[in-house]
């Protein structure tokens, strides 16, 4: 496997804030990758970092084993595709779409043959005479991805790339990008603050949390098996069950995170007191309150969901209780 | 119904009208009367010899020349200080960048007798002769305030990520500015230009204390409404100079329509 990206030790400070702090990461050649965090957790920085927008106050980065500290963004093997989408407001698409092979030298005929690939990857053929101004904002995300692809960069970079988008808009993007990465073979590198797009989409996900990394993994290795009590609850809103609980349930004195949809009601080693439902469409969630602690319950639809008030225990099947590493959450 | 119940609106429209735009067109109509001496209503006689006159004098030439200079080399010095001012304070971060930005639009918030006044004792102190210069350093001042506001207007607008996608693509720093800074900056500036030359060309206050003998266009009038003979002739004047400010005035308002939703508006 080859290393596209790799952060040894990268802090990028403003003031006193630290918004990336000591940072190490390996993104491998060909993967979709996802950074995931609140806002202000860094994931943005990082994305800005490997562009070459911001520079590190310590640590190095390196693109394809190439040391890229000090290397200015117009000379790195990356692109990036902005939240804003920044399309140039006075040149018309296909201006747009060739801007870094007009800024490269390329010859008007080169460039009107990319720029006219580029729309048709992006399903937007004969869009090219139009103003940025004239397009829809799925349209401008479209234009954005192409004007960034036809660089053939090695490692493409999208900030929040699906934000601006409705719904229905948004889950046909996330299959497009998906099948678009496959195509290509390059790596993609994505911020996000949607857990639900970042499972879907990535190979494997980095979660951030206050300028750190809380875990890297597959989706199934974050979401099953997280290794700290934030990524529990950020990644799906899993249980955390601090020590003392667990320490009275199995006889092991560490933190541990339990899935909503792992509970099963009925009979099972702890016991609460309902206090809220919330229908949620596909199942129903409730929230159990075991003295100090609340724990969410997913049933789902077709089970018997308790009234309010009623006393309920709670089981779950042997593994869903996921210990935490040095967590005393 | 309605249109009765917007009868004194438009009665309201109308006179207010008439009470701005009247006077102007009597300024134009005295200038073809045939009555040199007063004003006289209505005109006895209709002519279009002043215009001859007005082409034959040569003290009008030299004050239309010496406003034009003024104008255009204020309103240049106004177009670089002036964006280059915009362009620091809008893009970057630095203690008292609120201050600069405040200091920067005062003088147009000053009264001109101020400035003149302050300029004229300020030349004095430094003992610098009444020139060309003088004026010209005087009109600046107020000059790159309608410049610094135009640009500092689409730069605000001009998103950040503009620059960074360019530079993403593979532009350097000039081919940044060259492709994109100012391609969407040039009608902001042309507009703010604009607008600083016909500020000059009619300006009055600070070239009277800046100005020693020269005369621009407007300082020419003046001393020329005090004179009893050819009248019509400062008529005349008054109708270039309606000209001469109103096009720029007229074009900026073009350049500057409808550039509200473009810039850096990504979504």
């Amino acid at each position: 496997m080859t290393v596209a990206i790799k952060f040894s030790g990268v802090s990028r400070h403003f003031g006193i804030v630290r918004a990336v702090d000591g940072v190490n990461l390996e993104i491998a050649e060909g993967e979709f990758f996802a950074l995931l965090g609140p806002s202000g957790s860094g994931k943005t920085t990082c994305l800005r970092l490997i562009a070459g927008f911001e520079q590190p106050t310590a640590g190095s980065i390196a693109i394809f084993g190439e040391d890229a500290t000090q290397v200015p963004p117009y000379r790195r093997p990356v692109n990036t595709v902005f939240q804003d989408y920044a399309l140039f407001p006075h040149l018309n698409v296909r201006d747009n779409i060739a801007y870094g092979l007009m800024v490269r030298g390329d010859g008007k005929s080169a460039r009107r043959a990319a720029a006219d690939e580029g729309l048709e990857l992006v399903a937007l053929d004969g869009f090219g005479d139009r103003k940025p101004s004239e397009l829809s904002g799925g349209q401008r995300q479209r234009v954005a991805l192409a004007r960034a692809l036809v660089m053939k960069p090695k490692v493409l970079l999208l900030d929040e790339p699906l934000g601006a988008l409705d719904l229905k808009l948004r889950e046909q993007m996330q299959s497009e990008l998906k099948s678009l990465q496959r195509r290509l073979g390059i790596a993609f590198v994505f911020v996000t603050h949607d857990q639900g797009e970042a499972l879907s989409m990535a190979d494997r996900v980095a979660v951030f949390n206050e300028g750190q990394i809380q875990q890297v993994g597959s989706p199934e290795d974050v979401y099953d098996r997280p290794q700290a009590p934030f990524v529990a609850d950020f990644v799906g809103a899993s249980n955390v069950l601090p020590a003392d609980i667990v320490n009275a349930v199995i006889g092991t004195h560490a933190a541990a995170s339990l899935r909503p949809e792992a509970i099963t009601l009925g009979s099972g080693p702890l016991g609460g007191v309902v206090e809220a439902q919330a229908f949620l469409g596909s199942a129903t969630r409730i929230e159990v309150r075991c003295n100090r602690q609340i724990i969410k319950v997913l049933i789902p639809k077709g089970g018997v969901v308790p009234a309010i008030g009623e006393v309920v225990q709670m089981g779950w099947a042997p593994g869903a209780l996921h210990m935490m590493d040095g967590a005393h959450g | 119904m309605h249109s009765k119940a917007s009868l004194g609106l438009k009665i309201a429209a109308i006179g207010g009208l008439l009470f701005l735009h009247l006077p102007i067109l009597l300024i134009f109509v005295y200038a073809f009367t045939t009555e040199d001496k007063s004003y006289q209503w209505p005109p006895p006689g209709l002519t279009l010899q002043w215009f001859e006159v007005t082409w034959n004098r040569p003290d009008v030439w030299q004050a239309l020349g010496l406003s034009l200079k003024v104008a255009s080399i204020s309103t240049l010095i106004a177009i670089v200080l002036g964006t280059l001012c915009a362009a620091a304070v809008a893009r970057s971060k630095f203690f008292g960048r609120e201050t600069i930005s405040l200091l920067v639009i005062l003088p147009i918030a000053l009264p001109g007798i101020i400035t003149g006044i302050s300029l004229r004792s300020a030349f004095n102190i430094a003992d610098i002769p009444f020139s060309t210069w003088t004026i010209i350093l005087g009109h600046a001042t107020f000059c790159i305030v309608v410049v610094y506001n135009n640009a500092v207007a689409r730069f605000r607008r001009t998103s950040s990520s503009l620059i960074e996608a360019s530079m993403d693509l593979g532009a350097t720093y000039w081919q940044t500015l060259r492709f994109v800074i100012l391609p969407n900056m040039a009608t902001a500036i042309l507009a703010g230009g604009m607008l600083a030359f016909a500020l000059s060309f009619d300006e009055v206050i600070v070239t009277t204390f800046t100005a020693g003998q020269q005369q621009t266009l407007p300082i020419w009038m003046l001393e020329e409404l005090v004179r009893p003979r050819q009248r019509p002739v400062t008529n005349v004047v008054a109708m270039v100079v309606v000209l001469v400010t109103f096009l720029p005035i007229l074009g900026a308002y073009y350049l500057t329509r409808g550039t509200e939703t473009v810039a850096g508006q990504g979504k």
